[in-house]
């Protein structure tokens, strides 16, 4: 690596950190319910909205009313993106006149969308029309987003608040989060990134004469608007089917830069807002810090990976590490380093192609996943992911300090454990056991079209980010048929509400206990000590689960080409 | 070789030998399923064996030799945890052998209600202590054994009570205040006792205390519950780990063996910790025991590690039990000796500590005797006079509280010295208590009386505030005295005049306000505020209803013992921890010795993660299954004798705990495993 390399993710980093402490604090007031600078214009929208929808928003939940809230409102999403799908070709806004979409692909991209995972089946400007992508696709990609901050305020307020059963209103979340935050946000990237030339329009495909024979058909579409709060929600699905490697879905190396940008900001703002409305900025920023050094280092092994040259085809000649599968555009580095940053975040959108990455550059997204979406993560999953590690971390911690364990002053009991313990647990079995009757039937076997240890990372991987809610796809895979659309949507379902509820019921356990008091003998969570030791449970945790399986994949290929 | 210690070779030998038998009864399933972790082990044995079985008969998957090495090791692994277990268990039930003999049945002089005269002769009839219910009298003498636990109701006597606390100086025990229970098997040494029994045949402390060191009563405590949900967690993952590799390698090109697949899946699951947990908690409990603390549930001994508010009472923990005479102050002119000398004629009979501390100053200071004078005539304190003193030879010479001193002087026409209510207040102010004493009327100076704290107190209440936990005495005393004592014991807080209900008020604020409080108490008058504690020490010599309130009883009733109650808390809940670290961060280097080799057909590539060298395939998987065994037996007396606490910081104790458990767990079986390698390649056994 040059030092090039270094100054543009010193400068990524640089960029994304100023703009932690005046969103996270922005969102944070939003939360409490403070005065912001949008009052003014969102407030009677807001007003609008409740009284339509006939919602008391003073009225708080217990935390089953609010999973049963976050259910429903989910359930009734889910068949609203099945529906518009199958039923396109009787609907307005579809120039191309396509067909209703196969019900197994309408599941499956139903589940994705609505899990926030953008998992794509489906190739988008072959098979939606504008109005699915819109009022699905785009919707969906607001308020998944939304849900999942929904869940992570529930639980800062169950460690905010004492013997108290109630964690808010999911209703108002839900509102405040798209109306407040999502939506401001995505107007002004969608902005930025018209004016780099991604294509906003609801003209047809287009044709155009090419320079050889005959003509080309380009697909337009509204696709900025899209590719905003795809980027900003960790959505990650593509107006195009090669998503953010598509000209007209990232045009230039700023509009690569926006879009990276937005992919990791407001996981990594949430962290402060975290920190500010618990009342110590300290406890965010560490965890903060703690992402970030897991990232930071996986960044080096991808970058050092890709950088090294498979030696197969330098031998051949050809020099300069592995271009295959990267825009010319964009290079080793920024490839590298979207494809991290989309993988610690829950995003799952790209910019180059996972398959071709060497071994280990592919190792690095695969295994980002399978930690949890926890390094960073999706929006307020990832971060409600990360304090479920922090639980265990703090549980077996506080043993060795001689107390039951307590984080911010709530005991952490038998009850937490069980859910934090679910939490982890259930990505794990939904990924090696989707994997294995993948590999186990013949239908998950039909679509491989790699050979042996790279075939089977495919299918590892097509289930680590499906259990992880992330939608990356390492292609090779053909995943659009009843098998994996059914098993693949199964996966997303699983592991999105199988950990959104147990984080509630967390939530509404810490809200129910008396707080503890910090003392000498109190384990303190913003020490650096502390930040080593989290990083050590999420990272053993994360091997001892994975290490066999990638073992038979990307490791063993690894030491195939390298012998 | 003394006979002593011969004989406890033997007991030892005894003990270890019934250990022994006892880890393979355990091996019920039944009795296995209550630890989820060795129960997975058990059944990976199990599934071993038969292999092993199928092998003899030609059908092995893998070399006969092989199998059978693993499924004798796994049986091993599952063997050495319940042998932990039995090892702690052991200790109790030696404990409870020695508590039981004094149970034993004995005759009981059953005393009807009926009689009117309590004393050594009243009318009764012999019994069996078994017949005793509730609320029945009996009569015991001097020679007896106490049939039952009760509360005395008339009488005095010395009691040995060896039998339940090991000490073998008697104790005094009489009717009323705060020595007035008993316990059965007791022995009498003096005089007689009528008592009331206060628990029926079967629910006395003694019964109580051997149901618990044996630990036949022993739930899971809540923290160990949530340990056990966290290494069930682990071990689902582990399980689902192993289970789908059979899948993902039978797609790679080579199914894994069975035998392969449970000895991985035993190496990961956390059997260090899951192997020890309940040795930890038995053993938790018998340090308790070893400190002559009964704690009444496993609950309060987890409890204690949390406490962050000690209560303790002023008198008898903090400062010596009572005042003492440390200065005479003569006022109105008159020399020190003169008051000296008044002062030690007035105490020649009081025989008070305070009374003593008086002669015993004078004859310090002033080299003045005791001397009885003829026709002296004592005045002993009473409530009414609140006043002692002597008359002789027309002279009248009395001491009492300042108050009470100036009105007397006062109403028989006298006034007092100008400079005596200023050395009284300055006395006060200090944190003494002043007497004044008086001749024919006329004052003659103030003896300084002070408390006496005890010493090193100081020391260990900074301990205690470095493992931040604070410290509130709580006296009787008006707030002034009580400030200068509490700023010279080095306590954080103090509570002065505090009655029963201020007490409970105290604790109760401090609970709401999230913390954890512990206190220690003997009287009657404490009952309600120990009921209301999280960590209630009852001293052996308190009343019956204090000693029920409590969830521990001291039986050296030595009210600074909490300290020690709170560290052992703290190494319980330490020594889990750094276990539950230690066991997981050993699974890394597991890995690196079965993962090469369980695919070393398949993948020979893998072989360049094998950097421990293990000599082949088999040896490895077979190094790491024997250290995964060895490990657990190694940890034993680390388990029984508990992760030593310091008080330092949380912060220091965690970054060392991690430095030994975390990185020394990471490092450990990377040796360990290479030389079981080493060893089975030198003996020829893979």
């Amino acid at each position: 690596m040059n030092i090039y390399d270094w100054l543009q993710i010193l400068f990524y980093l640089t960029v994304l950190f100023a703009l932690v402490k005046p969103l996270g604090g922005y969102m944070a007031r939003v939360y409490q319910n403070e005065r912001v600078i949008l009052d003014p214009i969102l407030g009677p929208v807001e007003r609008f909205v409740y009284r339509a929808s006939g919602i008391d928003s003073k009225a708080e939940m217990n935390w089953k009313t609010y999973a049963v809230a976050m259910l429903l409102f989910n359930a009734i999403g889910l068949l609203a993106v099945y529906f518009l799908q199958r039923m396109q070709v009787f609907l307005p806004l579809n120039p191309q006149g396509f067909g209703a979409v196969t019900p197994d692909s309408s599941w499956n991209t139903a589940t994705s969308f609505v899990t926030n995972t953008n998992w794509q089946g489906y190739g988008g400007e072959t098979t939606m029309s504008y109005l699915t992508q819109m009022l699905a696709m785009t919707v969906q990609n607001f308020v998944s987003a939304a849900t999942g901050m929904a869940v992570l305020i529930a639980l800062i307020r169950g460690i905010i608040r004492h013997n108290t059963k109630e964690v808010g209103n999911f209703w108002v979340d839900l509102t405040r989060n798209t109306l407040y935050i999502l939506v401001p946000l995505a107007l002004v990237l969608a902005l930025a990134l018209v004016s780099q030339g991604v294509v906003q329009t609801f003209n047809e495909s287009q044709t155009v004469s090419a320079l050889q024979s005959g003509g080309q058909t380009i697909a337009v579409g509204p696709a900025a608007s899209q590719i905003a709060i795809k980027q900003l929600g960790t959505n990650g699905g593509g107006f195009f089917n090669t998503n953010s490697a598509h000209p007209l879905e990232n045009a230039t190396p700023f509009s690569n830069f926006l879009e990276m940008l937005a992919l990791l900001l407001i996981s990594a703002a949430l962290c402060y807002t975290y920190g500010k409305m618990i009342g110590d900025t300290r406890q965010g920023w560490s965890l903060l810090i703690a992402m970030t050094i897991v990232f930071v280092s996986l960044l080096g092994v991808t970058v050092w990976s890709e950088k090294t040259a498979n030696p197969a085809i330098e031998a051949l000649g050809v020099v300069g590490g592995n271009m295959e599968g990267k825009e010319v555009r964009f290079g080793i580095v920024n490839s590298a380093l979207w494809a991290t940053a989309t993988t610690s975040v829950s995003n799952g959108a790209v910019n180059s192609m996972l398959d071709s990455y060497m071994p280990l550059g592919g190792l690095v997204p695969m295994w980002l996943m399978q930690l949890g979406e926890i390094i960073f993560g999706g929006v307020g999953s990832g971060l409600y992911g990360m304090l479920a590690f922090v639980i265990i971390a703090v549980f077996v911690a506080g043993l060795m300090v001689g107390r039951t364990p307590e984080y911010l002053g709530k005991k952490i009991e038998a009850y937490e454990m069980k859910m934090a313990s679910l939490i982890i647990l259930i990505p794990v079995i939904v990924t090696l056991v989707g994997t294995s009757i993948a590999l186990m039937s013949e239908a998950g076997r039909a679509t491989i079209f790699n050979p042996s240890a790279h075939g089977y990372s495919e299918v590892l991987y097509a289930f680590s980010s499906t259990a992880a809610n992330n939608g990356s796809a390492f292609a090779g895979l053909g995943a659009n048929n009843p098998f994996y659309n059914t098993a693949l949507g199964l996966a997303m379902l699983i592991v999105r509400f199988w950990l959104a509820v147990p984080v509630l019921a967390i939530a509404g356990a810490l809200a129910n206990k008396k707080k503890t008091p910090v003392s000498g003998g109190t384990l303190p969570t913003h020490t650096p000590l502390f930040i080593g030791w989290l990083i050590g449970v999420i990272v053993i945790v994360g091997a001892l689960s994975y290490l066999p399986a990638l073992a038979l994949g990307p490791i063993v290929e690894h030491l195939m080409i390298f012998k | 070789m003394t006979t002593q210690t011969k004989k406890q070779t033997q007991m030892k030998q005894e003990m270890y030998r019934r250990a022994v038998v006892e880890s393979f009864i355990k091996l019920n399933p039944r009795w296995m399923v209550r630890n989820p972790v060795m129960f997975v082990v058990e059944v990976g044995s199990v599934l071993t064996t038969i292999l092993w079985i199928q092998a003899v008969f030609g059908q092995g998957e893998a070399p006969t030799g092989f199998i059978g090495a693993i499924a004798l090791w796994l049986w091993f692994t599952v063997l050495f945890a319940n042998f932990s277990e039995a090892v702690a268990e052991g200790r109790g039930k030696a404990q409870a052998e020695s508590l039981r003999k004094a149970r034993q049945d004995t005759p009981a002089k059953k005393v009807s209600s009926k009689v009117e005269t309590f004393d050594a002769n009243a009318k009764h009839e012999i019994d069996s202590s078994t017949a005793l219910r509730k609320d029945d009298l009996y009569l015991v003498v001097a020679g007896d054994i106490l049939p039952a636990d009760g509360e005395i109701v008339a009488g005095i006597a010395s009691v040995d009570e060896s039998a339940v606390t090991g000490e073998s100086a008697p104790v005094v025990r009489e009717a009323g205040g705060d020595r007035s229970a008993v316990t059965g098997g007791t022995r009498l040494l003096s005089d007689w006792l009528i008592v009331k029994v206060s628990a029926d045949p079967g629910h006395g402390f003694l019964d109580r205390m051997i149901s618990m060191v044996e630990g036949a009563k022993r739930q899971k405590t809540p923290n160990e519950i949530a340990l056990n949900i966290l290494l069930a967690g682990f071990t689902i993952i582990f399980l689902v780990v192993c289970a789908t590799l059979l899948p993902f390698s039978m797609y790679s090109g080579g199914a894994i063996t069975i035998t392969v697949l449970v000895a991985l899946l035993v190496c990961l699951i956390p059997t260090t910790i899951g192997g020890l947990l309940s040795a930890i908690g038995i053993a938790g409990m018998d340090r308790m025991i070893q400190r002559n603390v009964i704690a009444m549930s496993g609950r309060a001994v987890e409890a204690a590690g949390d406490v962050d508010v000690l209560l303790l009472d002023k008198t008898g923990t903090i400062t010596l039990g009572n005042r003492q005479a440390v200065e005479f102050i003569p006022v109105n002119g008159i020399n020190a000796q003169e008051l000296a000398e008044a002062a030690q004629l007035a105490s020649l009979a009081d025989e008070t500590p305070e009374g003593r501390s008086i002669v015993v100053l004078a004859k310090e200071k002033f080299g003045l005797r005791g001397q009885t004078m003829e026709k002296m005539h004592f005045v002993p304190f009473t409530a009414q006079t609140r006043m002692s003193g002597v008359n002789f030879n027309g002279t009248s010479i009395r001491k009492g509280a300042p108050d009470t001193m100036i009105e007397l002087i006062q109403s028989n026409g006298g006034t007092t010295a100008s400079d005596l209510k200023p050395t009284v207040d300055s006395i006060a102010r200090t944190g003494g208590t002043p007497l004044v004493v008086t001749r024919d009327n006329q004052a003659l100076g103030v003896i300084h009386l002070k408390d006496i704290v005890k010493g090193g107190m100081k020391e260990r209440f900074a301990h205690l505030r470095k493992m931040g936990i604070k410290t509130v005495m709580i006296t009787g005393d008006n707030p002034l005295t009580a400030a200068a004592i509490a700023a010279e014991a080095g306590v954080d807080d103090f509570l002065a005049q505090a009655t029963p209900e201020a007490k409970l008020k105290l604790i109760r604020e401090y609970q709401t306000g999230g913390r954890l409080v512990a206190m220690t108490g003997d009287g009657t008058n404490d009952a309600p505020a120990l009921a209301q504690a999280d960590v209630a020490v009852a001293m052996n010599t308190g009343t019956q209803p204090a000693r029920e309130a409590a969830n521990m009883v001291d039986l050296d009733s030595n009210p600074t013992k909490l300290i020690e109650i709170v560290e052992i808390g703290k190494q319980l809940l330490m020594t889990r921890g750094s276990l539950t670290t230690f066991s997981l961060a050993n699974d890394v280097a597991k890995y690196f010795a079965i993962i090469p080799a369980a695919f070393a057909a398949t993948y020979p590539q893998l072989q360049a993660l094998n950097f421990m060298k293990l000599a082949t395939p088999e040896s490895a998987i077979l190094s790491a299954v024997i250290f995964n065994a060895l490990i657990i037996i190694a940890l034993i007396p680390l388990a029984l004798r508990g992760v030593p606490y310091r008080a330092v910081g949380a912060a220091q104790l965690l970054r060392d705990n991690l430095l030994i458990y975390g990185l020394g767990g990471l490092l450990v079986p990377f040796i360990g495993i290479k030389l079981i390698d080493m060893l089975l390649v030198v003996f020829g056994l893979v």
